[in-house]
């Protein structure tokens, strides 16, 4: 019931977003539309704890601003091998343990290391991760766990 | 206080730019499809992010912010699944990558 009502206001207060009309028949048919869709992904059954993960929204305030200074970090790193002449690459491809105990978890780790500039999750299955990274320099550094820690911690796992 | 924002934006604009354009000579320098998508996430994320806030500094509190941040929000989520996906697609259609160092032994997640 909880995720049915906050994913209803999520898709509502998208509409008001998006919308910018406020006018009453407006905002009627869009408290309809989000009640309708998210009734629809209801009987689907993906509005739950997976789906719709709000309790990670709080713990997004401190997890954001981190993985933010990371892209920052390795995005000019990335930037200076490219525009090195020499262009000083050691292309790497390394398993990874994924230490998060639920899918969620697992998720947010491979796509934080996607989203990080000269590393790239090529294949998720389990608790396993293969990664291709530009240097090997990038690989080592996410093979010292440190965004994999940062991620169980996030995610409320065996880290807390 | 006007002008302070409008140079920070413009800054920030010119900033994300360059960062598209060295994401760019990425794609055109490196050598293979794996690297290659290396090059492209520069774009994606600190071209994408510094274009954004840029505009967004530019727009001030309104709508037209909080339908960019939604924007920034949407790119985050989706970037990644699609980089993801090319990669995988292009390793399982065997594709090998060309590397210096593979500390897998061979061995990729999910084989038996």
């Amino acid at each position: 019931m909880l995720y049915f009502i906050s994913s209803v206001v999520v898709s509502f207060v998208f509409w008001l977003v998006l919308s910018g009309h406020y006018t009453l028949m407006l905002i009627t048919i869009g408290a309809l539309a989000s009640l309708l869709v998210v009734g629809l992904a209801t009987r689907m059954a993906v509005i739950d704890r997976e789906g719709h993960p709000i309790y990670l929204l709080y713990r997004l305030v401190w997890y954001g601003p981190w993985l933010f200074w990371e892209i920052v970090k390795s995005g000019i790193s990335v930037s200076k091998i490219i525009l090195s002449p020499t262009l000083p690459i050691s292309p790497t491809l390394i398993n990874l343990k994924a230490t998060q105990s639920s899918v969620v978890g697992v998720v947010v780790y491979a796509n934080s290391i996607t989203l990080t500039p000269g590393t790239v999750s090529v294949e998720v299955e389990d608790n396993e991760i293969t990664v291709h990274a530009i240097t090997t320099l990038g690989a080592m550094d996410l093979e010292e766990g440190k965004m994999d820690r940062t991620v169980t911690k996030f995610e409320g796992g065996i880290g807390t | 206080m006007e002008l302070f924002i409008d140079i920070l934006s413009w800054l920030s604009i010119i900033i994300g730019g360059v960062f598209c354009i060295i994401g760019m000579i990425g794609l055109i320098r490196l050598p293979d499809l794996f690297t290659r998508l290396h090059g492209s996430s520069v774009t994606d994320t600190l071209g994408a992010g510094f274009l954004i806030f840029g505009m967004a500094l530019q727009s001030g509190l309104s709508l037209t912010t909080a339908k960019l941040i939604i924007i920034f929000g949407l790119i985050l989520l989706t970037s990644p699944v699609a980089t993801h996906a090319l990669a995988q697609a292009a390793l399982h259609a065997g594709i090998k990558p060309k590397l210096t160092v593979d500390k897998t032994g061979g061995h990729i997640a999910g084989e038996e």
